[in-house]
């Protein structure tokens, strides 16, 4: 089974860690990676960019709306996730958008570039 | 990560909100601030038992606001309250406040501390001075170090401010959206005058100075979290960002400044670059433009362009024009003046800068653009005439440096100066 392991943390916090903070973390998180990788088990890792770079896609009615900032309801459930490259922003408001017209439920789509990305193995 | 330095960063992110909410409960500058010393002590003291809180600004404003009372009552011989080990339900507490937090409400505290920051009776570097002791919680000494006075002489720079902006009245209530407006906009001249205190150090101070920049990005990070609807918020941010992330490519190993066409590119940093082009991207779709949002596009262009010749100065040409019409002033003409080189040749550029010469006749990069100009056109003996002016009115050793390396090349005519002496001249914002 693959799983798909999501972080939370307060971002006021991270965002205010110092680069040596930073780069301790991360080189504590590469021995715990570099362990699965080595068994051939990871899959592909992203580090998002804070919160502020996030746009909302909610549908709608008629046109869906396109929110600044990240999803914040709670009514909704995470379900799942696309990584896409995308030239300009407008870019993946439109394969949001057409996500959003090919699902016949309601629902949301936030868009968050992603920081850093490690594709890890393929998994099939 | 409940060491001391990893719970310092937390109770400085904290910082802002927390006295900011503290503030409005006290409604005294002075009262806020003791009212968070004292919660952070005891945070210092509670959470390497206990782990940090979940939301530690909550925590911080909770234990605070009890600690301010407590402190009250004391003065007029009261019961104490109960320590907060004693309150049981803190969790549940600090859920209610972190609610609350989120509301309309917390952001017009975050913006009135901010915002008072910004009185218009103070000068613009005790401006940047009260925000960076109230808001940021640099300590006097760092700030002092980034002044390069001493730190007595800071001390009371920011007593004096302080005491000024107690009279200054700035009211409690909600803002009305007008006036809401007007805040944000002081609020992010203030920033971006904080950002620029670090960016226009020389190599010699930056060590002391980069913390500003930092300081402003952070700042700019926070008013988009509390306005991420506002296209000139994320302008800003996205600015600082793009600027900042050539940070390690201004300098070279002996301190003097590289121009942006001669930095080592592999030495940007790519993650705050991606960062300030994603934001910039979101704010052009508000299609509601603003001078922080076009001079980011302009670091934009720059930032895309993976070297030097892939400038697109035509764009650049383009939006310093809009720029021009949007805040006209003889600054942003002057930096159009590189791109307009760059398209139409060093003797347009230089017709586009004469007129100015009245109102720049004190500023330092008129006279190092227009002497880089009057070099490519082969006009040695006017550049020369044109260097001098501009090393009489250098800001930074690293400034007066660069010009005379430009003069070193003027009095040492070899082949292969001559063909050196064709840089493009430095700009203020490259």
């Amino acid at each position: 089974m693959l799983y798909a392991i999501l972080c939370y943390n307060n971002e006021d916090v991270v965002c205010a860690w110092s680069q040596e903070q930073d780069d301790e973390v991360m080189a504590r998180l590469a021995v715990v990676t570099g362990k699965l990788r080595d068994q051939g088990r990871l899959g592909p890792v992203a580090r998002l960019m804070p919160t502020t770079a996030a746009t909302t896609l909610r549908k709608a009615k008629d046109e869906p709306l396109i929110i600044d900032g990240p999803f914040a309801e709670t009514k909704e459930q995470f379900l799942g996730f696309y990584v896409v490259d995308c030239e300009t922003l407008d870019d993946a408001v439109d394969v949001a958008k057409e996500l959003a017209d090919a699902n016949p439920g309601g629902g949301s789509y936030e868009l968050r570039p992603i920081g850093a990305f490690f594709p890890g193995k393929e998994t099939a | 990560m409940t060491d001391p330095a990893w719970i310092s960063t937390a109770l400085s992110s904290a910082r802002p909100q927390a006295v900011a909410a503290l503030l409005r409960y006290f409604r005294d500058l002075d009262t806020a601030e003791e009212a968070f010393q004292e919660a952070c002590l005891r945070a210092l003291r509670n959470w390497p038992e206990k782990g940090p809180p979940r939301d530690p600004a909550a925590w911080l404003i909770f234990v605070g606001r009890n600690s301010g009372i407590d402190a009250a009552r004391r003065r007029s011989k009261q019961a104490p309250l109960p320590a907060e080990e004693l309150v049981s339900d803190l969790e549940d507490v600090e859920a209610g406040i972190a609610e609350r937090l989120d509301g309309q409400h917390y952001r017009d505290d975050i913006l009135r501390l901010l915002f008072i920051c910004c009185h218009p009776d103070l000068p613009a570097t005790q401006q940047v001075a009260l925000a960076l002791r109230i808001v940021s919680g640099l300590s006097v000494k760092q700030i002092a170090r980034a002044f390069l006075v001493g730190e007595s002489a800071m001390e009371q720079r920011i007593t004096r401010a302080k005491a000024r902006i107690a009279n200054a009245d700035v009211p409690f209530e909600a803002p009305g959206p007008v006036e809401r407006s007007e805040r944000v906009a002081a609020v992010l001249a203030m920033v971006y005058l904080v950002f620029n205190e670090g960016y226009s150090a020389g190599a010699t101070e930056i060590a002391n100075r980069a913390p500003l920049c930092e300081e402003a990005i952070r700042l700019a990070r926070l008013l988009l979290r509390l306005f991420q609807t506002e296209p000139e918020v994320m302008g800003l941010t996205a600015l600082l960002l793009l600027q900042h992330a050539r940070a390690a490519a201004r300098f070279n190993a002996e301190g003097e400044l590289v121009l942006m066409e001669d930095q080592d590119r592999s030495l940007w940093n790519r993650s705050l670059i991606d960062e300030g082009l994603a934001l910039i991207d979101k704010a052009m779709r508000h299609r509601r433009s603003g001078p922080y949002q076009i001079q980011a596009a302009i670091a934009a262009l720059h930032a895309r362009a993976a070297r030097p010749e892939d400038t697109d100065w035509a764009e650049i040409d383009l939006l310093y024009s809009v720029l021009e019409s949007m805040t006209p002033s003889p600054v942003v003409t002057l930096n159009r003046a590189v791109a307009f080189a760059k398209l139409r040749g060093p003797e347009a550029a230089l017709k586009l800068i004469e007129p100015l010469a009245p109102k720049l006749a004190g500023y330092f990069h008129f006279f190092g653009v227009k002497g880089g100009l009057l070099m490519q056109l082969g006009r040695a003996e006017e550049a020369r005439e044109a260097f001098d002016r501009a090393i009489a009115l250098a800001n930074t050793a690293a400034e007066a440096a660069h010009i005379r390396m430009h003069l070193d090349r003027l009095s040492a005519p070899s082949p292969k100066s001559v063909k050196a002496n064709t840089k493009a001249p430095s700009s203020q914002l490259q």
